[in-house]
């Protein structure tokens, strides 16, 4: 009865003998935005396309709205896209562009023009109705191609990079306007993207993606503040990274060996294993505080000072291969070349699956 | 040193466009001749040569036959050439690159060899000589130009316009008339320019495979068998005036990009 709007169930790609999708899972709830967050050749595009319709998975199925669409062609199924270059109709006016898939549809042209206005209302380009796309800027191509997309009214909205081509401050004007789009018409939307600062701005669910599979999913908040791998920790925002082996454990506690000194963790895992741990930019302190967890002393090799804040790189005294990478208040006085302990609060230290 | 350089290269440069254009030139001027021989002197201008020109039925119905063996041929030509660009750009074909090598092949083979081709071979399938038949050997002559203009203009960029279409819920063959065709409109009324001008003015294949209904070249020839006289440079003056307005809409077409 309350089955997902998108289940996509054990997916595997190939492009010839090159594996790009390695039996993925997910599911999308209806209304929801989602961001697909990987690096280049994660895979994370293709999912997209097989989501779309453009691509037959080589193994397992896609259903949307319960139904099987794992080979249903892209304009029988009930998904648009947008795509990363906006796949303007050249020929056609902005108001034919929004029009067309109202036209596919044989809905007749007093309608569809009514109906291509209000998409372009919606998303503050109604002025530009009878205008070629090639006389708009990038962002108000975007718009219209966004409008092309919503005007038929899909269950799921996928988005390729829609932002990739906009200049960075155009890029975050765009992110606040689709997540208010995305609330008003409530569909759900899926887009792709390699920038983190989007995929937190923006998504309620995020899925971050590496090689092919899915490395972690989750509210972005959660993804942030306890990421499921060491990859996650490290694309979805900065993390200082510590291996370590479990030398002791307890009832609910085990100590971690780390080559910066041990660190006890609220949780027990089997004598003798391999852990890595990581620690967020925020949570590093200068200098000991008590109650929070030793973590040695560090050469700063560089302060970058960011407005609110200044970041600091360091390496570590005990361990050269170590690097700390810390945010520290924008008063702090400390200097590259300047000796430093570090330590850190211990309930912040993330334990990774790896 | 300088200024002689100069006025050399000026006497080249006039030289070459001499050799290029007095041709056309003395045959544009005598077709003017008042007088009954296209020799100096001039004794025009005149446009009686002109007259008799267009009170030539046979002349004038020629001239028809090779518009419409020229505009029918053509279309067909770029049809055929832009299914085939398209097939090849959009699916992996195999031995795609041997197949296009095969349909661009007939334009390093002389008109000649292809016009003695379809003769045998027609006499065999039993069609008669006619301006069908020519228009057939313009297909194929023109068919590989055609082809050669529109696959080159047919980028990947265009892929994900089709995609869109597609995604949007356009059936195939609208993807093609509703979105190909007119992204690729320039390359499309290149190829058919060109290939008016080189099927108005053929004659190898139009005069091996015409016999009574004729296109004007063959006309033309037929009318210098008896001999230079005005008549003859003021038809070819007309055909020169028409391949030029073709070649100006090909120039436009083609080479006119419209700002992205």
């Amino acid at each position: 009865m309350n089955a997902p709007l998108v289940d996509i169930r054990d997916v595997s790609h190939r492009f010839g003998q090159h594996p790009v999708l390695k039996s993925v899972s997910l599911t999308i709830e209806t209304g929801s935005y989602t961001i697909l967050l990987g690096p280049s050749g994660s895979g994370k595009t293709t999912l997209l396309s097989i989501l779309g319709g453009f691509v037959n998975p080589s193994e397992g199925k896609v259903l949307i709205r319960g139904q099987d669409c794992t080979f249903v062609p892209p304009a029988k199924r009930p998904t648009t896209t947008v795509f990363q270059d906006y796949a303007l109709f050249p020929h056609m006016s902005v108001g034919g562009n929004v029009g067309f898939g109202l036209r596919m549809q044989g809905v007749d042209g007093a309608t569809r023009a009514a109906k291509a206005r209000e998409a372009l209302a919606l998303v503050g380009l109604a002025a530009a109705f009878d205008k070629k796309p090639h006389h708009l800027s990038g962002g108000q191509r975007q718009r219209v191609a966004l409008a092309r997309a919503l005007v038929i009214e899909p269950a799921v909205l996928l988005l390729d990079e829609p932002l990739g081509a906009l200049d960075l401050k155009l890029r975050r004007q765009m992110q606040d306007e689709l997540k208010a789009i995305q609330k008003r018409v409530g569909t759900a939307f899926i887009h792709v993207t390699h920038d983190q600062e989007e995929a937190m701005a923006l998504a309620d669910h995020c899925v971050v993606m590496n090689d092919g599979r899915i490395e972690d999913e989750g509210p972005p908040e959660r993804v942030y503040a306890r990421p499921a791998t060491r990859f996650s920790a490290t694309f979805m925002g900065e993390s200082t990274i510590l291996a370590g082996t479990v030398v002791e454990t307890g009832d609910r506690t085990s100590t971690v060996a780390t080559p910066v000194g041990p660190v006890l963790l609220p949780s027990a895992l089997p004598l003798g294993s391999a852990a890595a741990l990581a620690i967020r930019p925020e949570h590093l302190v200068l200098g000991t505080t008590s109650g929070g967890t030793k973590l040695g002393k560090a050469d700063v090799s560089d302060v970058v000072f960011q407005g609110s804040f200044k970041r600091m790189l360091a390496t570590s005294v005990e361990e050269p291969s170590l690097q700390f990478i810390a945010k520290l208040p924008a008063t702090a006085t400390v200097r590259p070349g300047d000796t430093v302990a570090i330590s850190c609060d211990t309930d912040q230290i993330i334990l990774l699956a790896d | 040193m300088h200024r002689i350089v100069r006025i050399a290269s000026w006497i080249y440069a006039l030289a070459v466009y001499g050799f290029i254009f007095l041709p056309v030139v003395v045959l544009v001027l005598f077709s003017l001749q008042s007088t009954s021989f296209p020799i100096p002197p001039f004794t025009g201008p005149s446009l009686r040569w002109y007259e008799a020109v267009l009170s030539d039925r046979r002349l004038t119905s020629a001239l028809v036959n090779s518009l419409s063996v020229a505009v029918l041929s053509s279309a067909t030509a770029v049809t055929l050439s832009f299914l085939s660009a398209w097939g090849f750009a959009r699916f992996v074909l195999p031995g795609s690159g041997l197949l296009r090598g095969l349909i661009t092949l007939p334009l390093t083979v002389s008109y000649l060899i292809i016009g003695m081709g379809l003769l045998v071979l027609f006499n065999w399938a039993g069609v008669p000589k006619s301006l069908l038949a020519a228009g057939i050997g313009h297909v194929v002559i023109n068919l590989p130009l055609c082809f050669a203009i529109i696959y080159s203009q047919m980028g990947d960029h265009q892929i994900n316009i089709e995609r869109a279409a597609r995604d949007l819920g356009a059936p195939e063959w609208k993807v093609l008339l509703l979105i190909s065709v007119p992204v690729m409109a320039p390359a499309i009324f290149a190829g058919f320019f060109l290939s008016m001008t080189f099927s108005w003015d053929e004659f190898v294949i139009s005069f091996l495979l015409t016999r009574f209904d004729t296109t004007l070249p063959v006309e033309i020839w037929n009318l210098l068998r008896s001999g230079l006289n005005p008549k003859t440079n003021a038809v070819g003056s007309l055909v020169f005036a028409v391949s030029i307005v073709l070649v100006v809409f090909f120039e436009l077409t083609l080479l006119r990009r419209k700002p992205a």
